[in-house]
């Protein structure tokens, strides 16, 4: 589902942020990737939905080469990803049902569509109640919730979720992750950046470990193994 | 593009004019100001211009024929002037015509003239180009029977260069305006947009194209142009109409003509609009294009 085949990117500033990644993630897996902060786990998440390119190498995703991919076509993987942000970017003017909607009108999908695709993941969610609240009259998790409905509503066969769980509290966050293993159940491939030890040494899942822009470790099961 | 997601655009865009009303106050009130300002200067310029028409057209060639001349000779020049090229109007006065005019201005002591006119008939002759009159008159002056011909030589080469620059300085004068106004509203527009960046970043980041995320709020400078444009069409309009009712019949036999309110008015209002959506759609599209590149 994704490959990563001698990825390198080093920012205009210097830094290193990967130095020569190797990895797959097969279909339907779930995959935590950890690491302390500045060691290019992030740079590694955003490569794959191309907000990053890499310096050199190539990723794979679904078959389509990011790093050949033309600027015009970007929109169109993205469509193919869903993507969890840590500050939820949502789009604060709209409600909720309007902004798991925008992800389905830039497909120009039918109204009928819409409404039907959107109650459904909604639902999932468990937000049906709060379809007409702004995002500013959420909790964090709600925002969390509406922000992996938007990236979901498109089944999408991988979701990257970039510390989902980094601005809510443990009890929130262990919903947000039901969600998510609801999702993997239904086959979409997950990668998530995190730093939550405990939801890593709990729930249990492939582990990748970023360090100083290298893959470290890498173990099915695996468990969080190191101090942040 | 489906019509539907157009229709969406549309929706959008009228929908984020009311989200975002202090953005769209401030933007529609950048538009209305310097487009009311564009348009009373254009007014303005348009009718000093039509003054200045009026006083290069009024420029004449006075051709005297020879006293010595019989009626069929001059009436001969007549046609010979009529006939020259760059001549667009002759009028033919016979010599007691001339004679009146001058008691008239120089008073009752000329009548004595009328037992024996010493003038010669005249021909008043309009160049089809004012600017070329020099070049006609002096043509005129190589035919026979003709004992003087005067044209303000010298005077209205001046008039002519007085004229050119005013002009010239209007033209100038509406177009640092018409930057002013589009770099003013542009920026504003920019600021508004500015502050939305994080909206269109999201946009991308689900998956808009550029076209999906540029359409809206190109469709928004166009609502922002219309609207900034409808106060300075009515002000200026209004205001137009009533100074031509008031002031056009006292000024009958002048020089200076007020421009009639039909097209006129029309076109000033259609250049506004235009001025006024394409700042709109230009400051739009100039601001997003930054922004769309993530």
């Amino acid at each position: 589902m994704i490959v990563m085949k001698d990825v390198y990117k080093k920012y205009p500033n210097g830094v290193v942020a990967a130095n020569g990644i190797n990895v797959e993630i097969g279909r339907g897996e779930f995959v935590y990737v950890v690491g302390p902060s500045g060691a290019g786990k992030s740079t590694f998440i955003k490569m794959m939905y191309r907000e990053e390119s890499p310096t050199k190498g190539d990723i794979i995703i679904d078959g389509i080469n990011l790093a050949t991919l033309r600027s015009k076509r970007v929109p169109y993987l993205r469509r193919q990803i869903g993507v969890v942000f840590q500050d939820f970017k949502l789009l604060p003017k709209l409600n909720v049902y309007e902004n798991v909607a925008f992800a389905l009108e830039v497909i120009e999908e039918s109204p009928k569509q819409i409404r039907k695709k959107v109650n459904d993941v909604l639902a999932l969610v468990g937000l049906t109640q709060k379809a007409r609240m702004f995002p500013n009259e959420l909790s964090g998790g709600e925002q969390q919730r509406v922000s992996i409905a938007r990236s979901i509503v498109n089944v999408p066969k991988v979701v990257i979720a970039d510390e989902p769980t980094g601005n809510l509290d443990p009890d929130t966050s262990w919903e947000i992750m039901k969600i998510f293993e609801q999702i993997n159940a239904r086959g979409t491939t997950i990668v998530m950046a995190t730093h939550n030890k405990e939801i890593v040494n709990t729930i249990r899942h492939r582990v990748i470990v970023v360090e100083g822009g290298l893959i470290t470790r890498d173990e099915f099961e695996g468990v969080y193994g190191y101090e942040s | 593009m489906k019509a539907r997601t157009m229709g969406r655009h549309v929706r959008e865009s009228l929908k984020s004019l009311g989200r975002n009303s202090w953005m769209t106050f401030a933007s529609v009130s950048a538009v209305t100001v310097t487009l009311l300002l564009v348009g009373v200067f254009i007014v303005i310029m348009m009718n000093l211009n039509q003054l200045a028409d009026n006083l290069e057209n009024d420029v004449e060639i006075k051709v005297i024929t020879d006293p010595a001349a019989d009626a069929e000779a001059v009436k001969a020049l007549g046609e010979q002037v009529r006939n020259t090229p760059g001549v667009s109007e002759v009028v033919h006065a016979t010599k007691d015509e001339e004679l009146e005019t001058m008691i008239k201005s120089f008073g009752d002591e000329l009548n004595l003239y009328k037992q024996s006119n010493p003038l010669g008939d005249a021909l008043y002759v309009k160049a089809t180009d004012p600017h070329k009159t020099a070049e006609v008159a002096k043509k005129i002056d190589s035919y026979d029977y003709t004992y003087q011909v005067v044209y303000g030589e010298g005077k209205i080469e001046k008039l002519f260069n007085v004229l050119n620059m005013s002009r010239n300085i209007g033209l100038v004068l509406i177009l640092a305006l018409l930057f002013t106004a589009m770099f003013l509203i542009s920026n504003t527009i920019r600021l508004t947009i500015v502050a939305r960046g994080r909206e269109i970043e999201i946009m991308k980041l689900v998956g808009a194209t550029n076209g999906f995320v540029r359409i809206p709020f190109v469709l928004e400078g166009i609502w922002l142009g219309v609207l900034g444009s409808i106060i300075p069409m009515v002000v200026i309009s209004v205001s137009y109409y009533k100074l031509y009712t008031q002031w056009q019949p006292k000024l009958q036999n002048e020089l200076f003509q007020l421009l009639n309110t039909t097209p006129f008015i029309l076109q000033v209002n259609g250049l506004l609009l235009f001025m006024g959506v394409f700042i709109g759609v230009w400051g739009s599209f100039m601001s997003v294009r930054k922004f769309l590149r993530v």
